[in-house]
């Protein structure tokens, strides 16, 4: 390596202070410089922020959009999610293929541009779409792939490729992205007028304690899957003992099919500034970060942008709003290519440098969390809902949705419908008047909650989007009279074999069972036993995995075990000749059967 | 006594122990044995087997990270229980290539000894057959990650107990797998054979050159007893 790039990555190990803490921003800074963090990089980084070799190729290795490979100077990620293939991915898979002259997971022999594939992008209501470098290309077709690589061929800066301009703040200079925003539905929480700046107004005149007690009464509950009550995770956050406290928003967004957060960070960014903003004076942290998944940093400038008018606008840094003694920062964490980081201790690892493992619980987040302080992480919407519940009052809150669970939900809607995109519905929504809404009324089942939650048949369609029956981080994917199920279901099984951290027995091993056998099922080989099998093995990954990851990834399996068991039934026979479907005894016998010069007599063709 | 002491029970039987004690310490002191694979005595608990499953309160959770609280009914040998356990070691044999009829570690190794406490004869999952590298770099320890079941525990030795971080996992998924600090070689790194991370592979993965059989197959810690019976016998 030349002494020039030697000292390139000392410089970037150095603009971080050399903190192994921002291990994340130097061996993404070190992957943008070099196009790979090899071997000799990883010492010098080592090195410079006194941590082991061994621990650099840990985290480097762990996420997807880091390696240790040289890769191109320009990447082309193809999001291959389901709803991506229901909308042709393929085809423009095989375009690109054949326009660069390489197969995925090549590099073109000029070393200059990679082909890979990458799971859900969060753009499933723009499929098929990819990622070029950070530029985000949405709504492929065979001829614009066309025109992209030629393009590229030519200048390989991908921001100079002209991929179309989006809307709202997608036109925005520091964003400049063909992204479209797609709101359908405008609701009264989320995505509807509202007084900036109120919230943290009414909260700062209020005590912190005051702050949590307004969010618990509201019934405000987690907005990113898990459904866990805010004000409790505030309240306990709060009185856990600390010198220092954080709030984390959870910009993860992997969930397939999730697309929200991508339009509320791009267009209410002020909601959830202030809501994190309201979050550290109530449970009285100092410091917020935003953890902005990989795939959209193209957002990271604007965002940065906005933190630094906040900033200039007295509402963060030193005495917020000239409260004395109230001091809130936020800085942006980005990803790099991981599902399991948006699990809340797994980005909480992330956000320390390490590798995206969760972590043991107990000691929980509220308890223990980034750098051993009690840390509140939560969803982007459910910080932008804490800040019009401070604007509106709580009662207000409790007058929209259903009873138990209150309020707005953002629904990311995709996949066989005519009009895709951001639906805000009031708790408590029938699946079927979502699906007249988005014109998929003949619809042949529903993955509520993306791949970690359930595919429901049409005889459940009457069933309510709400925390005491379909909770849902907000991914709904439809699926068409013609999609083949099964297929879905064997690619989300492959995503959660790609995505799972490997950190415990269950989920590491389990689901690759799984999804073998689920395989050897779709060949013809299957029999009638298989489908026990798949159902005990799948419970037993669900009971004693670590995460949420493991205990909800057999769910494409069991949900489609019970709501659509015909489509199992069909394919699984009883073996005729006692034997099992998957050994073929003629093949078994053929190297005997050579060596012996002659042919089985019992085992005949 | 003067340390405060909490009651709670496995499979109905009282167990008492010291606040912030976790299951399987007071099982341990209490002469109940769980099994285990990733857990040591002397190292941090983290939990990654699984092996240890048990049910507090109607919940799975992991025995070795599991603090023990008052009144809590916990199920150890239930069906159940015993049958996710059965999966899991399963599921340990089949990931690696683990040809016991000549491993070293035959009849001392705990991956084996679990298997046969819970009367596993053969996996029921099919073999993944991993390609899986050696490393024979070091003068005195040897590396066959065909055995490795991904435990942790020589990461932990090396980092908590030696200081030193010779091990790490790398990559994720599937794909993990234990690296050392280094290019590539375990050679090249600082570990000597007097380090605990020498010491604590449950299975033959980590072994110490030379010494294989120095007790022979049928006398060895396993061949005798079943694994947990030293702690049983405490009870
Ligand atoms: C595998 C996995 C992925 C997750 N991904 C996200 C995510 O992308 N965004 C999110 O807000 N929560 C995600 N969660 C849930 C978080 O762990 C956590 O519950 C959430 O961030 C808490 O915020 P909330 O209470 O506001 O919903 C995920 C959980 C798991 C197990
Ligand atoms: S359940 Fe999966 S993702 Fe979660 S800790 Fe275990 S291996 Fe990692
Ligand atoms: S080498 Fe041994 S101690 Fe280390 S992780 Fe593998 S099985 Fe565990
Ligand atoms: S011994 Fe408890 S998880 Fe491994």
């Amino acid at each position: 390596m030349s002494d020039s790039l030697q000292q390139k990555i000392q410089e970037i190990c150095q603009s971080s202070n050399n903190d192994r803490v921002r291990m994340m921003d130097i061996v993404q800074g070190v992957q943008k410089e070099l196009g790979c963090v090899s071997s000799e990089a990883m010492s010098i980084i080592a090195k410079a922020t006194k941590s082991h070799h061994v621990e650099v190729e840990s985290v480097v290795s762990f996420y997807s959009f880091l390696s240790k490979e040289q890769k191109g100077k320009t990447v082309i990620r193809l999001c291959n999610d389901t709803v991506d293939r229901m909308k042709g991915c393929e085809k423009v898979a095989e375009a690109l293929s054949s326009e660069l002259g390489i197969g995925f997971s090549e590099t073109t022999a000029d070393g200059k541009i990679t082909l890979e594939y990458t799971p859900c992008i969060g753009m499933c209501d723009q499929a098929p779409a990819a990622l070029i470098n950070d530029v985000v290309a949405p709504s492929l077709t065979v001829e614009k792939v066309k025109e992209i690589v030629q393009n590229l061929k030519k200048d390989a800066d991908p921001s100079k490729l002209s991929l179309g301009i989006g809307d709202g703040n997608n036109v925005d200079s520091l964003v400049r992205s063909a992204v479209k925003n797609n709101i359908l539905k405008t609701g009264d929480v989320i995505f509807t007028d509202n007084e900036s700046g109120k919230g943290l107004e009414n909260a700062l005149a209020l005590k912190p304690e005051e702050v949590v007690e307004a969010v618990k009464v509201s019934k405000l509950r987690g907005r990113g899957g898990a459904g866990f009550p805010t004000g409790l995770k505030w309240q306990f956050t709060r009185s856990a003992e600390g010198k220092e406290k954080f709030v984390i928003c959870n910009a993860d967004e992997g969930e397939p099919g999730t697309f929200k957060d991508r339009v509320l960070l791009t267009e209410k960014f002020d909601l959830l500034f202030e809501g994190m903003t309201i979050a550290g004076y109530a449970i009285g942290a100092a410091t917020g970060i935003l953890y902005l998944r990989g795939e959209y940093v193209y957002l990271k400038k604007f965002l940065e942008a906005k933190l630094q008018e906040r900033r200039d606008q007295g509402l963060l840094g030193d005495s917020i709003k000239g409260k004395d003694g109230f001091n809130f920062d936020i800085r942006i964490q980005s990803g790099s290519g991981a599902y399991i980081c948006g699990e809340e201790s797994a980005l909480i690892s992330s956000c320390e440098g390490l590798r995206g493992d969760p972590k043991t619980r107990p000691p929980f987040p509220a308890q223990k969390g980034y750098l051993a302080s009690p840390t509140s992480v939560n969803n982007v919407e459910t910080l932008c809902s804490a800040t019009r519940i401070l604007e509106k009052g709580s009662d207000w809150f409790l007058s929209i949705g259903s009873r138990e669970s209150s309020g707005t939900k953002v629904l990311s809607i995709s996949g066989y419908c005519k009009n895709p995109g951001i639906y805000e519905v009031p708790f408590g929504t029938k699946v079927f008047d979502l699906l007249k809404e988005v014109g998929a009324e003949d619809a042949k089942a529903v993955l509520v909650a993306g791949p970690s939650g359930q595919f429901i048949a049409p005889n459940e369609f009457s069933r309510v989007i709400c925390f005491s029956d379909l909770g849902t981080g907000g991914a709904i994917i439809v699926f068409g009279p013609k999609c083949d199920l099964l297929k879905a279901v064997h690619e989300y099984m492959e995503f959660f074999v790609e995505e799972s951290c490997g950190y415990c027995t269950p989920c590491r091993v389990g689901n690759v069972l799984l999804k073998k056998k689920l395989e050897e099922i779709m060949e013809g080989n299957g029999q009638p036993a298989d489908l026990d099998y798949l159902q005990s093995l799948g419970e037993s990954v669900k009971k004693s995995s670590r995460c949420g990851l493991g205990q909800t990834s057999p769910n494409p399996i069991l949900t489609t075990l019970k709501n659509f068991k015909p489509l199992y039934e069909a394919l699984v026979k009883v073996s005729e000749d006692g034997m099992q479907p998957t050994f073929d005894i003629r093949a078994a016998l053929g190297d005997a059967e050579q060596a012996a010069e002659r042919k089985s007599v019992l085992y005949t063709d | 006594m003067s340390e405060k002491m909490i009651t709670f029970k496995i499979d109905g039987v009282e167990i008492k122990a010291k606040v912030g004690q976790t299951i399987m310490q007071a099982a341990d002191e209490a002469g109940v044995y769980i099994p285990r694979l990733c857990y040591l005595k002397d190292l941090t608990p983290h939990g990654s087997c699984r092996v240890c499953t048990v049910k507090v309160n109607g919940r799975c959770q992991t025995a070795c990270t599991e603090p023990a609280v008052d009144g809590a009914e916990v199920e150890n040998k239930t069906e159940e229980i015993e049958g996710i356990r059965r999966d899991i070691v399963d599921m340990l044999f089949v990931e690696g290539n683990h040809f016991c009829m000549f491993c070293e570690k035959s009849g001392n190794c705990e991956l084996q000894a679990e298997a046969y406490r819970l009367s596993i004869c053969a996996p029921k999952f099919p073999y993944l057959f991993p390609a899986r590298d050696l490393d024979g770099t070091h003068p005195d320890i040897f590396i066959d990650r065909n055995r490795c079941i991904l435990c942790g525990r020589c990461v932990n030795a090396s980092r908590d107990v030696d200081g030193k971080t010779v091990f790490e996992f790398v990559g994720r998924g599937s794909e993990k797998k234990v690296a050392v600090n280094a290019d590539a070689n375990l050679g090249d790194t600082n570990m000597a054979i007097t380090d605990k991370a020498a010491d604590v592979c449950p299975v033959g993965a980590i072994i110490k050159k030379r010494v294989g059989f120095a007790v022979p197959v049928g006398k060895r810690i396993y061949d005798e007893k079943p694994i947990g019976s030293d702690i049983e016998a405490k009870s």
